[in-house]
């Protein structure tokens, strides 16, 4: 039991603080670093694009993959040092979660040599924008029951349906999608997954405006979308356990993103001790104390489990079902980490800054951001499930979709 | 970094667990629970053969000389077993007061008998029922005499040893409580598997422990100290809790099927599976501050606090409702753990102080 650095170990993060610090500026007090990129802002991929492949070109991308796929051959223990220490400075927003994130440990997983050499040393370098097709209008939470066709034709699959919520559709170069290749056997088995091209005509990616007002999710429409079989990872009917990991490392990304909660309450704190009522400072206030208080644990809970997950990883135990911890609690603890915050300032609270900085954080922003966290990746109600069912073995639930064909399952008038 | 036990912190726990299954089943806790004795004599003793109370205890002073890694890890097992004896007030208060506090005299004096379970000690603090946290504390002590009541005293029938909490907070004086001039009256317990006392001093003998005007400092840390050897004890039973609701969920039907498949019970017992585990990790985090002697521990205390308190009551009260009517009843075991979770809750003080002291804390390092 040793939170310190081993001597290997600081020996890499002094490296890795040391290139840190001659390639990018360090974050002023009370800055917050970027979080995940809404995707409106060309210049701002562009700079995203540029710094990873500053980070490839001197070994520090993707610290865990073999370096022959540009990463760095690394442990999770370097890869959570690497983090840490770009934490500390000036970096572009994260373009690259459906990417580096997802897709890379998806083929590192499930991909054929020859599919992980075409694709992941360009992910590596930041040359690929990567979207999720996964969702359908009525495939949410149940993603199985998604009905995107795909129809073999010689040496291709030829691709029909709709996708939605798909962030950065619209900007991506290449998208991982899960499509339907069975109706006729049970809704499971009848999945395949794809790497689909997003240039590849057929393909309509519309923004959807978000309660944000941003617009950086999509619906997806593919009319006859020709994709070769050499993109299919996994066997034909296989695609759901391909994308369990896809999920898997999806809810890893979020729940981690969620671990800023630490800054967040550094924030809090600064707040209610500069924000005064009659009596005088905020944080003088038993009842805010104690709401802080609880934000804090939870966040600072957040953090040391995902030490004991990483220091299980360094022992060789894979990460289980457990990472889903992470992401359960973040979502709800940032939805009300903002309400808190905005409540600290009275009707101010509702007053939107049009340039926030450190002093007045966007705290209104991040409350409508919120909700989406409890929401992708799996909804707070199946991260609960999972844990559930997975962790603490309780039976399934009696389910009227099993042992019978996809196309007999019943559903909604809407979608009939 | 490793953020883990190793094997050897564990192997004293092993050999707790096998014990407590042995000789603390739920049975043996009742036995105290619902009888005349405060503790179970017997399993201090064996346990006091372990070395149990002298885990932390330095080999110079007849302890065991292991650490806080492994007295964290048995007062998990401790907790998980309900284990009915006075370990928490001894070892985690009264013997962490004299380590940091003590003169070599009083180290020599008490810690070898403390460390090998021959003498029990503890911490008395609160007064009254309408003064909590240190307010209007009115025992004095003056001139090697000791005047005032505490009350409630865990385990103050019988303990011979009391620290207690003087001057206002400013001192804390070492009694024996088998003196002249010391009385103890008992008081029902809301957990009669552990004692609660009232003690009577009138101008009994006793002396400092620690320098005059440190009190409160050296309160702070002792309770620091001993808050995350309790959240390991809290969790411990809180996972017991969950351990057992998921048992009953998956056996006990309804409408034809296991209620565990039921998603109201899911997600009841998933939420319980995430305080706990959250508060693990926090725990482990003071581990390693209190065993690390980490300037970080006032913090680390605090979210151990907060997060096992948190853990263990919603564990004892969702595993309760999880049975429906039998865990109402006084022969169902629920309400040992309930009872107890309260307990646990209250002897260092609530969550609400712990939240202030953590926002404080945290205010002042900024």
């Amino acid at each position: 039991m040793d939170l310190d650095d081993t001597p290997d170990e600081a020996a890499f993060r002094l490296e890795a603080r040391q290139w840190l610090e001659a390639e990018a500026e360090p974050l002023t007090e009370g800055e917050a670093r970027a979080g995940f990129s809404e995707f409106e802002d060309a210049e701002e991929i562009a700079r995203a694009r540029q710094w990873q492949e500053r980070k490839a070109d001197a070994g520090w991308a993707c610290i865990t993959w073999p370096v022959e796929y540009g990463g760095r051959g690394g442990t999770p223990m370097q890869s959570n040092i690497w983090r840490q220490e770009e934490a500390r400075v000036r970096t572009p927003p994260d373009v690259f979660t459906a990417g580096i994130g997802m897709a890379g440990p998806t083929l590192l997983a499930h991909g054929t040599d020859e599919q992980q050499r075409r694709w992941l040393p360009g992910m590596a370098r930041g040359e690929q924008i990567w979207c999720q097709l996964f969702s359908e209008p009525a495939a949410g939470s149940d993603l199985a029951a998604l009905r995107t066709s795909a129809v073999r034709d010689g040496d291709e699959w030829v691709v029909t349906g709709q996708k939605l919520w798909s962030s950065a559709a619209s900007v991506a170069d290449w998208g991982l999608l899960v499509v339907r290749t069975d109706p006729d056997v049970s809704k499971h088995a009848g999945l395949t997954y794809l790497m689909v091209d997003m240039r590849t005509p057929g393909i309509d990616a519309r923004p959807i405006r978000q309660i944000t007002g941003g617009a950086n999710f999509n619906e997806v429409f593919l009319t006859d979308v020709r994709v070769p079989d050499v993109n299919r990872v996994g066997e034909v009917g296989r695609g759901w356990s391909v994308a369990l990991t896809t999920l898997m490392n999806e809810r890893s990304s979020l729940g981690e993103g969620g671990t800023g909660g630490a800054l967040g309450v550094r924030g809090l704190l600064a707040l209610a001790e500069t924000t005064h009522d009659e009596r005088g400072p905020l944080l003088e206030d038993d009842a805010v104390c104690e709401a802080i208080a609880d934000c804090y644990v939870r966040s600072k809970g957040i953090v040391y489990t995902s030490l004991r997950t990483l220091t299980a990883l360094s022992r060789g135990v894979p990460a289980g079902p457990e990472v889903s911890i992470a992401k359960l609690v973040a979502g709800r603890m940032r939805q009300q980490m903002m309400s808190l915050a905005m409540d600290l300032q009275d009707l101010f609270g509702a007053v939107v800054e049009p340039e926030p900085d450190s002093d007045h954080l966007a705290w209104d922003h991040g409350y409508l951001f919120a909700p989406a966290a409890r929401i992708a990746g799996g909804s707070d109600e199946i991260l609960r499930n999972i844990i559930a069912e997975r962790v603490l073995g309780l039976p399934a639930e009696p389910r009227v979709d099993k042992g019978i064909a996809f196309r007999d399952i019943p559903m909604g008038p809407e979608h009939a | 970094m490793n953020f883990e036990f190793d094997e050897d912190h564990r192997e004293l726990a092993h050999a707790a667990r096998t014990l407590l299954e042995d000789r603390c089943s739920l049975r043996h806790v009742r036995a105290v629970f619902d009888g005349p004795a405060s503790y179970d004599e017997r399993l201090w003793s064996a346990g006091a053969e372990m070395g149990w109370m002298g885990v932390a205890v330095p080999e110079a002073y007849g302890g065991v000389g292991l650490g806080y890694l492994e007295l964290a890890l048995l007062a998990e097992e401790v907790g998980r077993a309900l284990a009915p004896i006075p370990l928490s007030s001894s070892a985690y208060l009264a013997t962490e007061a004299l380590l940091l506090a003590g003169t070599p005299d009083q180290k020599e004096r008490y810690l070898p008998r403390l460390a090998r379970g021959e003498l029990i000690a503890t911490l008395a603090v609160q007064e009254r029922r309408d003064r909590v946290g240190g307010a209007d504390l009115a025992t004095r002590f003056a001139s090697g005499r000791l005047d005032g009541v505490k009350a409630p005293v865990p385990d103050g029938d019988v303990a011979d040893l009391a620290v207690v909490v003087a001057n206002g907070g400013s001192l804390l004086a070492l009694v024996e409580l088998d003196a002249d001039g010391v009385r103890r009256e008992p008081l029902t317990s809301f957990d009669p598997s552990r004692s609660l006392s009232r003690l009577h001093f009138d101008g009994a003998r006793a002396e400092p422990l620690g320098a005059d005007g440190e009190g409160h400092a050296l309160l702070d840390h002792v309770l620091d100290r001993a808050a995350v050897l309790f959240a390991f004890e809290q969790i411990g039973g809180a996972q017991r809790c969950l351990d057992l609701a998921v048992a009953y969920a998956k056996e006990r039907y309804a409408f034809g099927r296991p209620i565990g498949s039921y998603q109201a019970l899911k997600h009841k017992l998933a939420d319980v599976f995430v305080a706990v585990e959250l508060a693990r990790s926090n725990a482990y985090y003071g581990a390693w501050a209190l065993s690390s002697g980490s300037d970080e521990l006032p913090v680390a205390a605090c979210l151990a606090r907060i997060s096992a308190t948190d853990a263990f009551q919603t564990a004892a009260e969702e595993g309760l409702h999880v049975h429906g009517g039998i865990g109402f009843t006084w022969e169902h075991d629920a309400h040992l753990f309930l009872r107890r979770s309260r307990l646990l809750a209250l002897v260092l003080g609530p969550g609400r102080r712990w939240k202030r002291t953590l926002v404080h804390r945290l205010a002042a390092r900024a």
